[in-house]
């Protein structure tokens, strides 16, 4: 570390032993932060995100845009401050690299400069307003603790962190395929699951009742520790969207991963909660005597999880079931082991805030990086950087003459990297062209209007 | 919309916007003082016809008959012109009627969207698109080409509710999804890439619902009308009949009874057990016990039996003698003899008095002493249980009836009760006690062949 960087406020930082003169111990602070928010977090990237095209160079451009949209810092001792507001990305920038919040969110795009809410407030027309905000989606895994046995609440590994994985597949599919939505960034919440931004003008503008109506197509899974049967398929067949996710993600990953990895089907205590969802208990008495009498799969080598669900299976989707509620239970029991959880009431209102991608999660030090939704399955979440380690990385690359671009000698590089070509560019690029057409046909209109 | 007395004027803007009106402004039509009655009463009895076929929980199919057959009967003119006419001033004159309470208004628009939504689904294609663009829905029609290439994701959309994707169901609309949020919340669309496959019966649904929205709020601007000159301005023309309107009966009277002609004194024990409604065989079962029945009941059974086919000396002396251990044959001469002759027209200003409806029975409230009222309305839960299963209900037909009571759909159970009673259905709903007796003798003569 040389002199001038010591100078700079990090003198707690330095470790004089030899061979660790990089070393930065884990942790999660003020000091690291600063680092962090003076060098590596992408501010200008976030300003040009959150400015969706109006940076002022088209004449179809609104300056007033990015003021108008609230962020809200929550500084070291759960101090939280709301209603911030910025005009430009300078502004932006020195705000965080001075207040060092421990987590920055987002809010909506307002109709009026957030900093001068109360002035409209007054007027009693309700002027002060959400008038654009991102669709955004919120998966905890923490949510799936009943089908999970290898963690529970904020602990993930790579055994559990799967159902994530194809939470995102589902989602981001129906996303783009059904809403025909292109925006779309996938971000890791930094300990326990993802958030999802979907950014198109279309989304932006959505009203309340619109996002309640998406967040409920996704609903499938219904229910609490107090509820017995938390997915219902009725009818003949699926929706398109059902049955598009229980063959391509669901039931692929259900029986070669999820199946065998949590043993669901091992142990008395585990199959039960399987039979207890057979709606005939003939069948599941059936079963259950198989099971207790076979206490291992002494014939197969096969994993008794997989030769108990093909029993199972078979015995449901034979013919002989009559009983209307048979018809689609193997896909009810499928879709209650791995059909997205979602936080409803993050995605259904405007001012709902989300963590902004590029925090540091608080307890685990770890960086809230995008994730790419079509290589999910290469995502791990325990190898993703770390504050401390970031650090660390900056440390080994020694001096620079330029201030930019830092994060490329760390591990953050593929991460900014990825975060601009696959989203930020099309995005800006999309946002362009929509300002162009509506300034032009606004020109148009007024061309019209006065011949 | 001007109202004239006495004389007609032809209508001097025969103008037809289009066979299904909107009502979206009241034309500038002349009307006569008796049209404008006479007009709202033929739609009333098409409203109440929907509001029993409902009642009655009839499938879309049969609501859709019943609503052709009942706006045949009544709303028919063999000029398309004054057909039209008589649509839209009789939509006027109930709004006035309908206005006027929050519950008129909910009724009004829950009868008048239904009777809407039927007409629609029964107009043509091009008349739908037409209407559709009238209220500037931005729907496109799906083509051919296109069909091909989504029709198995659109049967498995129908079947995945429990429907089947039927031929009069090719049509479907294609709509940005942000359109049909209702639709999208229940996946009873496709998606693809934005759009939403809307199937025709789902359209009709919208476009009802643009109606009854528009509708809504034009009652509400009708009832500030109302209140504030309207009923002031009209109070000695229009204003009475408007008034009258929403409480009026518009079956038969059963003041002649027909059918079965007269019934003598030696048959009314065995009818009473047979062909009575609840509210009369318990009135009956209180004077056999009682030997006395207050005003009220006497006037409600005692006029029922009149339209059975009582004749005077009959009732006197059926009267008398029920009332003997307790009212002495003076004191019967004196003091009841003549309500009877009252009801019967035969004293007095000669008023011959129709037996009271159901709507007007389930209006009443009994007091102390009393027995006449509607028992489905007005028994205890326990009373009513017994008094159904004195009747010969099984549990299950009790569970039914009592459910209907629980939601106060009193004729219902009527109806019900009847049904189980006599082991066959009564389409047309119960209205009338007599209307009950009536409908009672004929199935029993039908299995029978003879009266009771």
């Amino acid at each position: 570390m040389t002199k001038e960087e010591a100078d700079n406020g990090r003198d707690d930082m330095v470790i004089d032993v030899p061979g660790q003169a990089n070393a930065v111990p884990d942790g999660f602070n003020a000091n690291y932060l600063r680092i962090y928010y003076g060098k590596l977090f992408p501010h200008a990237d976030m300003f040009k995100w959150m400015s969706y095209g109006n940076d002022g160079k088209h004449p179809g451009c609104d300056k007033s845009y990015f003021g108008r949209r609230e962020f809200s810092f929550t500084l070291e001792n759960d101090i939280y401050i709301r209603f911030q507001s910025f005009n430009s990305v300078t502004e932006l920038e020195n705000s965080i690299k001075e207040k060092c919040p421990f987590k920055i969110d987002i809010g909506p795009v307002y109709s009026v400069d957030p900093a001068k809410r109360h002035a409209y407030a007054q007027s009693g027309n309700n002027v002060f307003t959400p008038v654009e905000r991102e669709l955004v989606f919120d998966i905890d895994i923490s949510d799936y603790d009943d089908v999970r046995y290898c963690c529970t609440g904020a602990d993930v590994c790579l055994e559990c962190w799967p159902l994530m994985t194809i939470a995102i597949k589902v989602i981001d599919t129906s996303l783009r395929d059904d809403f025909g939505f292109n925006h779309i960034l996938w971000v890791y919440s930094g300990r326990r699951g993802v958030h999802c931004w979907v950014c198109d003008g279309k989304a932006r503008r959505l009203t309340n009742e619109q996002r309640a109506a998406i967040a409920d197509y996704f609903h499938v899974y219904k229910g609490n520790e107090n509820s017995q049967k938390k997915i219902s398929l009725p009818g003949l067949v699926l929706h398109p969207f059902l049955a598009r996710s229980y063959t391509e993600v669901l039931k692929g990953f259900f029986e070669a991963k999820l199946l065998p990895n949590q043993n669901l089907l091992a142990s008395e205590e585990r199959y039960e909660k399987i039979l207890e969802m057979i709606p005939d208990a003939s069948v599941a008495s059936e079963l259950r005597r198989r099971w207790q009498e076979n206490k291992r799969a002494s014939m197969s080598k096969d994993d008794i999880n997989i030769v108990r669900w093909e029993q199972l299976k078979s015995i449901l989707q034979s013919g002989k079931q009559k009983m209307q509620g048979l018809r689609r239970c193997v896909e009810e029991i499928v879709f209650s082991y791995t059909y997205p959880r979602l936080d409803m009431e993050v995605s259904r209102h405007m001012n709902h805030l989300l963590k902004a991608p590029f925090c540091v999660h608080p307890k685990t030090g770890r960086v809230c990086v995008p994730i790419d939704p079509n290589n999910c399955d290469e995502f791990d979440p325990t190898t993703v950087p770390t504050l401390s380690q970031l650090l660390e990385e900056l440390n080994r690359g020694g001096l620079r003459q330029d201030a930019e671009n830092e994060w490329d000698r760390t591990s953050l590089g593929e991460s900014v990297a990825f975060f601009r070509t696959s989203f930020l560019q099309p995005l800006l690029k999309s946002c362009k062209e929509e300002i162009e057409n509506s300034y032009n046909a606004k020109l148009q209109q007024s061309k019209n209007d006065l011949s | 919309m001007e109202v004239f007395q006495s004389h007609r004027k032809s209508s001097s803007n025969n103008v037809i916007v289009s066979i299904l009106p909107f009502y979206r402004s009241a034309p500038p039509l002349e009307v006569r003082l008796e049209d404008f009655e006479f007009f709202a009463m033929d739609r009333l009895r098409v409203l109440k016809g929907i509001s029993d076929g409902l009642c009655r929980g009839k499938k879309p199919e049969e609501m859709e008959k019943l609503v052709v057959d009942l706006w045949k009967a009544n709303m028919r003119h063999p000029q398309a012109v004054e057909e039209v006419n008589k649509d839209i001033i009789s939509h006027f004159v109930l709004r006035l009627v309908y206005c006027r309470t929050e519950e008129l208004r909910k009724w009004f628009l829950s009868m008048e969207t239904t009777l809407f939504r039927h007409r629609f689904r029964l107009e043509s294609s091009e008349a739908q698109r037409a209407l559709m663009s009238e209220f500037k829905l931005p729907y496109k029609a799906v083509s051919n080409a296109e069909f091909e290439s989504v029709k198995d994701k659109l049967g498995q959309v129908a079947r995945s509710m429990g429907q089947n994707l039927a031929a009069a169901d090719a049509i479907f609309y294609k709509v940005p999804f942000e359109e049909v949020p209702d639709l999208v919340s229940g996946r009873r669309v496709f998606i693809h890439k934005g759009h939403a496959y809307v199937a025709m019966n789902q359209v009709v649904s919208l476009v009802v619902t643009q109606f009854r929205s528009y509708i809504s709020k034009a009652l509400i601007l009708t009832n500030r009308k109302w209140t504030s000159t309207i009923r002031e301005q009209e109070k000695d023309r229009l204003t009475p009949i408007v008034e009258a309107l929403c409480t009026s009966y518009l079956g038969p009277d059963y003041s002649q009874p027909q059918e079965f002609g007269e019934i003598s004194i030696k048959d009314i024990d065995q009818v009473a057990k047979t062909s009575f409604p609840l509210c009369m065989r318990h009135l009956f079962e209180k004077v056999k016990e009682d030997h006395h029945l207050k005003h009220g009941g006497r006037m409600q059974l005692g006029l029922f039996l009149k339209g059975v086919g009582l004749k005077l000396d009959d009732a006197l002396a059926f009267w008398k003698a029920e009332f003997a251990p307790k009212v002495s044959a003076e004191r019967f001469d004196k003091e009841y003899a003549y309500n009877i002759r009252h009801n019967y027209g035969r004293e007095g200003k000669r008023t011959d008095y129709t037996p009271y409806s159901c709507q007007k029975i389930i209006s009443v409230t009994p007091g102390i002493g009393d027995h006449h009222g509607c028992p489905y309305r007005h028994f205890s839960e326990e009373n009513l249980r017994a008094a159904l299963v004195r009747m010969g209900l099984s549990s299950r037909a009790v569970e039914d009836v009592m459910d209907k009571v629980h939601n106060r759909h009193y004729q219902l159970a009527c109806t019900l009760t009847f049904e189980a009673v006599h082991g066959s259905s009564c389409d047309a709903g119960i209205n009338h006690p007599n209307q009950y007796f009536i409908d009672s003798q004929r199935v029993l003569q039908s299995k029978n062949g003879s009266v009771a």
